[in-house]
């Protein structure tokens, strides 16, 4: 791939469609920006004009640059863009978690009569959606341009189309997260954001869907790597399950209020089919898809039974997407269709563990790297908690465990073991390999800072999830007790009041996470940058070893 | 709509998915791709030119 087509940017063929875009896009914002019925609409017609412009701004910059651009090789930019991203939207959803965190064990704090800014119901969507879409978000797509590069050995497809979906997935974060605060809301768990900010990640994500097919359709390896498989779920799911979750009719064309086209049970039913496949397509296949690329990648050692990953591929989405009424038990969902989401959640158990026993017998063989690589070891780790976490749902969604956890703070403490422990520690294995192979450096920073960033994250998930453990099976238990006159023995409030110790405990541990992920951070930045900590030892990580 | 959809998915829609997940098994347990999925298994470690970052 080096025989080089170096040449001058100018207007290409792809510069020129996004320009227009980009134009036709700028005069449709300053029209609405002009009508907005509602201020907050026109706030963000005018974000929308603004990043709009920059765009335009930026096209031209670049086709008047007369420095020729090497598009030989594969595209790396994007992703370097996709990694800081990562790591910054990372620490400011963990910053706004421990917050929150803070604010249910105080409730006074941050409480303006006068602003609801800083409100825990404004802050909250602002946490879930920046971990979750912000964070985890831009991990996958700067980890998906990386990997199907690789594995197609291809230069990504599209010229800029990558870069616009970079920056048109920033734009989506930033719109989304302003209207959180300034209160713009659907009220749709994890899909908050309201009509013209799902239009808006409508059109960046079928660009991203078609750069990525477009880079697997040149490819030149015959075979389509089994990450790809997953990306790809990933991309196409997520958008059938935001279009059909985000049907709604707007109130007015220049406002932001809409409502939503189902009612009742058939848009609970229609919300959580999403919800939960979110955790599925979202925080499952896609960082499934990292796990099998850089475990194998970073222990030197090939996938264990690719026979399995193809079977665990398939068996988890065709399961995964039935699961979804497990959160509806003891609702107005027909028992049928609950029972059905519980017995799919079972069944998603075993793709689950075959998927947690590939990854981790991927290192059979390479078992002591565990003791001398500390990202090979968060990874690992990260895959025991998707075990964990895997073992603990399908448990939560029988009806009668259910009836105990649902609504309690076991629902948290679940979703954090899979989102502290599988998804973000499957992504900072990810970035910390990513930062020395893209910036082309021989090891880390520090090696032990990782070790520090390990093992302070690690105690703070434990704090966290064992808090929400005690705090929710309390919950639980209180909710349901009844005193010798067969009335309730707790009113709500003496409930909420026992929980003040693990609410603390919990704000803690998430503290812990958010220090170490600015240690991540810091780590990070003098990796790029070409520095090695003077106290090092000699690298061991897989660059010292060869390919056998 | 209600009756058709619900009947359709109950028989043929069932039966086109267990068809497709036994066409997945054979395909992923087929004694002859050994050779083919031992060689996509390494894909992530046969790509060592480092030089493209």
């Amino acid at each position: 791939m080096r025989n080089l087509q170096a040449k001058t940017p100018g207007m290409g063929a792809d510069a020129t469609i996004i320009g227009g875009f980009l134009a036709l896009g700028a005069i449709y914002a300053l029209f609405i920006a002009a009508r907005a019925v509602d201020p907050l609409m026109g706030f963000h017609a005018y974000v929308f004009l603004s990043a709009f412009i920059a765009g335009m701004f930026a096209l031209i910059v670049r086709a008047t640059n007369p420095a020729p651009v090497d598009e030989s090789g594969y595209q790396t930019a994007v992703v370097k863009a996709g990694v800081f991203a990562s790591m910054f939207w990372g620490v400011v959803g963990f910053l706004v978690g421990v917050v929150i965190a803070f604010q249910l064990a105080f409730p006074d704090l941050l409480y303006f009569d006068d602003l609801a800014w800083t409100n825990f119901g404004r802050l909250r969507p602002l946490h879930t959606s920046a971990v979750i879409f912000a964070f985890g978000g831009n991990v996958l797509i700067a980890t998906s341009f990386y990997v199907v590069q690789r594995t197609c050995r291809a230069r990504l497809a599209g010229g800029l189309a990558p870069w616009f979906v970079f920056w048109g997935y920033q734009l989506f974060i930033v719109i989304a997260a302003t209207g959180y605060l300034a209160g713009v809301t659907q009220s749709r768990e994890y899909a908050e954001p309201e009509w013209y900010a799902d239009l808006w990640l409508t059109i960046v994500w079928v660009v991203y869907l078609l750069v990525f097919l477009g880079t697997i359709w040149k490819r030149k390896e015959a075979h389509i790597y089994v990450a790809n498989w997953f990306y790809l779920s990933f991309i196409i799911t997520i958008a059938m399950l935001h279009i059909v979750n985000n049907l709604a009719v707007p109130v007015s064309i220049a406002g932001s209020k809409s409502y939503s086209l189902f009612a009742g049970v058939q848009d609970a039913l229609t919300q959580w089919w999403y919800g939960h496949n979110a955790v599925g397509f979202f925080l499952t296949t896609g960082f499934l898809a990292i796990m099998y690329y850089f475990i194998p990648k970073r222990a030197q050692r090939p996938v264990y039974s690719y026979r399995l990953s193809i079977v665990h591929f398939w068996s988890l989405i065709f399961i995964y997407i039935w699961a979804g009424p497990h959160h509806l038990h003891y609702t107005a969902l027909p028992e049928w269709a609950q029972t059905l989401g519980m017995t799919f959640s079972i069944m998603l158990w075993m793709p689950s563990w075959g998927g947690m026993i590939n990854g981790l017998m991927t290192l059979s063989g390479a078992w002591d790297k565990l003791r001398t690589d500390p990202v090979l070891r968060m990874m690992v780790v990260s895959v025991a908690f998707y075990g964990m976490s895997t073992f603990e749902g399908p448990l939560m969604s029988v009806r009668a465990v259910n009836a105990l956890s649902h609504y309690t703070d076991w629902t948290i403490g679940h979703v954090h073991s899979g989102a502290l422990g599988w998804v973000g520690y499957i992504s900072f294995g990810a970035l910390y390999c990513l930062v020395p192979w893209l910036w082309k450096r021989k090891q880390l920073y520090s090696n032990a800072l990782v070790e520090w960033h390990f093992w302070i994250s690690t105690i703070g998930i434990v704090l966290y999830i064992t808090s929400m453990w005690v705090a929710g099976v309390t919950q639980g238990l209180e909710w349901r007790e009844y005193n010798e006159f067969g009335f309730l023995n707790w009113s709500f409030v003496e409930t909420v009041a026992h929980l003040h110790p693990y609410y603390i405990i919990r704000a803690l541990g998430g503290s812990l996470f958010l220090i170490g992920s600015l240690i991540m951070a810091y780590n990070l930045w003098r990796t790029a940058r070409g520095d090695i900590r003077a106290t090092e030892k000699q690298p061991a990580t897989a660059h010292a070893v060869p390919a056998e | 709509m209600y009756e058709l959809l619900a009947s359709l998915a109950q028989t043929w829609g069932l039966l086109l998915f267990v068809f497709a997940f036994i066409l997945v098994l054979i395909y992923a347990l087929n004694p002859g791709a050994k050779d083919r999925f031992k060689k996509a298994g390494r894909m992530p470690l046969d790509d060592e030119d480092e030089d493209n970052g």
